[in-house]
Formats: structure tokens, sequence, C-alpha cells
């Protein structure tokens, strides 16, 4: 195994050889970088878009439960790749021309970035959605009937009752999809955006030393998401309740 | 004050409630029983607007519980409504379950609604439980602070559904002398309950359903003291219930 390879891990600190002044250490920090953003932002429009169409599923007038419902099915089951194709080389031709013109003139990694935050923050909403909607529906039904009896409107009974309570039902399983938005990131390289696993790739072009440079992003993408788990760890102790199971 | 005029209501093809009238006066206690299955929990559901129905109507003083205009929430809080399963919110300590609706529906200052909850959970024996959560305590008491809640919201009428189904055997008087406590002082109660030792005590009247009817409505005298002029099922129901 590994017969004729010889192993360079000092090969990080190394200059790139485009000129640019930056090490090859550098350009990882760069993807690092854009992993972060990326899914960070797609994150929070998924968790938005996910409260929201997951809220919707679960009203009683039909027409809105079925808007959620149709957001669920067309995100949930077109692959995430295609999604991205679409955002990125179909919507600006759709768009108005001025907009799709005004579009295209942006810097090419600030498009590549808008499309792929969009693209993963919707597809990751409807997961998130799915969530919500089956933290919601696992509240005993008294639940909602017990505010309302109270005086509460149907919204102030999802803001005070079911919505804590749907929350803290959704947490561990929002802590799987928190790390799926950060695996998912590694996508936009298909469509240039220059993120951790792309400048991965681009390392082994440059420096014909792809274990290194794949074994670096590998332990890098660990590590980013033992962090999320440890926070989301934090996040769940802190609002466990008291009589419940593992409570205070 | 609570009047039912000729309420039916269906789910999909099954008959649930078939034309059901009564009314309720002020102060007075109506006990409703009958078998399971019978429509007396959706009956009771029906009053406060928790079920809709498809015909008929319910006035509470007055108003429309199932006309369009009326503000179903504003009504609703003058309802007290209390569950066969309690429905505390397990995310709120109890004092802020009593103190939620007040504030947010009520529209009362924090220590006000804090005072009122505080008062009503000592007169239901859970003066020292204020802080707890839901989970922490034993169904008895769950039960009591639920009731708590309800009266928080100064109601004009109370509606019980089943409020001592889900208890231990032991729980069950606990939460009985509550309400029947409440009910000498004179508030106006509907409650759906297989307890006929509460009835005895302290009901006006007995309502008797089944299948979707209701097939008596007379004193409890009445219904207790003069067996022969009883229809069969309601005969059979009490011979059943009565035996042991």
């Amino acid at each position: 195994m590994f017969k004729n390879y010889s192993w360079d891990w000092g090969v990080f600190l190394q200059p790139v050889s485009t000129g640019e002044p930056a090490t090859y250490l550098g350009w990882l920090l760069a993807g690092l970088y854009n992993t972060v953003v990326l899914a960070l932002s797609a994150s929070m429009i998924a968790l938005a878009v996910g409260v929201v169409m997951g809220v919707l599923r679960t009203l009683p007038n039909q027409r809105l439960a079925a808007l959620g419902t149709t957001y669920v099915g067309i995100f949930r089951n077109i692959p995430v790749i295609v999604q991205l194709f679409a955002w990125y080389f179909v919507l600006p031709e759709l768009l108005p021309s001025d907009v799709g013109t005004w579009f295209k003139q942006l810097p090419a990694a600030t498009q590549m970035m808008t499309s792929a935050i969009l693209c993963l923050g919707l597809y990751m909403g409807a997961r998130v959605c799915e969530l919500i909607r089956s933290g919601i529906e696992t509240l005993p039904k008294g639940q909602r009937s017990a505010a309302l009896a109270l005086g509460l409107t149907l919204p102030q009974a999802y803001r005070y009752v079911l919505l804590p309570v749907a929350f803290r039902v959704a947490l561990p399983p929002l802590t799987s999809e928190m790390i799926n938005v950060f695996k998912n990131s590694a996508v936009a390289s298909t469509i240039g955006l220059l993120e951790l696993s792309a400048q991965a790739q681009q390392l082994v072009d440059y420096t014909a030393h792809p274990y290194e440079s794949f074994a670096v992003a590998t332990g890098v993408y660990i590590l980013i998401n033992l962090t999320v788990v440890l926070v989301m760890r934090q996040v769940e102790a802190s609002v466990r309740l008291p009589g419940y199971i593992g409570g205070r | 004050m609570i009047e039912v005029c000729n309420v039916s209501k269906q789910y999909g093809s099954f008959q649930v409630l078939t034309d059901c009238s009564t009314d309720v006066a002020k102060g007075e206690v109506v006990v409703v029983c009958g078998p399971s299955g019978s429509g007396k929990s959706t009956l009771i559901k029906t009053i406060n607007g928790l079920e809709p129905v498809n015909k008929g109507d319910i006035r509470i003083n007055g108003t429309s519980v199932c006309s369009p205009k009326t503000n179903l929430s504003q009504l609703r809080s003058k309802v007290g409504m209390v569950f066969q399963n309690f429905e505390l919110f397990p995310h709120l300590s109890i004092i802020d379950n009593l103190t939620i609706a007040q504030i947010k529906v009520l529209g009362r200052k924090r220590n006000e609604a804090e005072d009122k909850g505080r008062m009503y959970l000592d007169r239901v024996g859970l003066k020292d439980q204020a802080a707890k959560y839901p989970a922490q305590l034993s169904g008895g008491q769950q039960q009591r602070a639920a009731i708590a809640r309800a009266l928080s919201m100064d109601p004009i009428c109370m509606l019980f559904d089943e409020p001592t189904s889900a208890l231990d055997p032991e729980m069950v008087n606990e939460v009985l002398d509550v309400m029947v406590q409440l009910a000498r002082e004179g508030t106006t109660m509907m409650c759906v309950t297989h307890e006929m030792g509460f009835a005895r005590k302290v009901a006006d009247r007995v309502i008797f359903m089944d299948g979707g009817k209701i097939i008596e409505d007379t004193s409890k005298d009445e219904f207790f003291g003069n067996i022969d002029a009883r229809t069969d099922r309601a005969k059979q129901f009490l011979s059943r219930i009565l035996q042991h």
C-alpha cells in the first residue's frame, strides 16, 4: 500500500505555484471559509423556511397546508445537484432580463455563493419542515385544544405552546440536518464554488499530493461536525424539561 | 347560561350527535353520563367550539358559538375547560401554566396574574408546587393545577371532560373534592363523568346519552331516585355501573 508514494506533509506550507501570495494551506483555509459561510447561511434559510412550512403543514386551513406539502414535494424529491444546476444555470435566464443581467455581472464567486446558499437552504428547508411538522404532530392533540380553550388564538397557541415543545422534540434530528448542511455544501464545487472540497481537489492538481490534501480536508470536515454536535448538545441540555428523562 | 339547540354533528358518514338540546342555568351543575362512544365528550367540546357542529346552534350568555361573526377566542377565554389528560403545558412551570393565558389573552400584568394564580393554587392545595414543572407532579396534582389554570381566567362557567378518567384510583378523590367545592360555591358546571357518587352529591341535573342522542335529561333526584321510570338503556347503564 502506498508503495511508490512519497509522503510530504510540508507541502501545505509551500507557496502556491500560480504566483499568488498564498500557501496551499491558505487555499484550504479560504475553502473552509466558503464552506462555513455557505453552510451557516443555508442553515439559517433552512430553519426559517422549514419552520414556516412545517407550521403550514399542520394548520387546519387546507390551502395553506397544501402549500407546505407542495414545497416539500418539490424540494425534497429532486436531487440536490439538479437543483443546484437549476439555480445557477437556469434561474438567471428565467428572471426578468434586467435582473438576470445584473446577476450575471456580479463577481463569479458571488453568483456561485448566492445560488448555492439559496439551493442548499431551500433543499434543507424541506427536510427541516418535515422535522418541525412531525415535532408538532407528536404532541397530544389535547395540547392545541387546551391552548385554544384558554382563549389563545391559533397563532398564539403555536407561538407559546406548540412550537416550544415541538422544537425540543425536533432538536436531535435537527443536529443531524445541521451536519448534513456542512457535508452537502461540497456539492457547490460542481458549479465551481471553491469551498473546502474544491480547494482540496485543486491542491491535488497543483501539488500531486492527493492523500495529504484529502486527509486534511477530511479531518477538517470531521472537526466542523464534531463542533456542531457539541454545540447542539449544549443547546439540548439547556432546554431540557424538568421531570423528563435526562432532565434536571 | 349555556343553551344547546338541536345540535347535530357527523364525521363523514358517522353521526356523532343527533339533534341534541339542553341548557344549563347559572349556578347549575349538570352531569353528562353514558357509555363510551355515546357522544358525551364530543357534545361538551362543541360548547366552546373545539368541535364544530353541522346543524343547530349553541349560545353562551346569548353569544352564538357557531356564528362566524363571534370572536371565538374571546368567548373561550370566559369558559373554563378541564381535559381528561390534564393538558398542562410541559415546557412551562405550574405558575406559568396559570399565568400565560391571563397575560396573553386577558392582558393582565404579570404580578397581578401570578397573585391570582397563586390564590387558585392555594385553593386546590398546590401552593408549594408553583415553581415545579408538570412532569414533576402526580396525575391528581396535575389535574388540580389544570382546574386552577381554568379558574384563573375567572370563567363564567366550567366544562369538565372526564376529569378523573385518566387518574389512579387513589387520586380520583382529591380532584373530585375540588370539583365538589366548586359546585357548592355556585359555579356553573357541565361535567362529563362516570363518577356517579359525584353526581349524587352535587349535581342538579343528569343528562344520559346513548348513540349520539340525549335520551334522559332530568333532575338528579328523579334520575337516581326513580329508577323504574328510566329508559331501558339508562337502567341497564345504571345497573352495570352501580353494581359494585
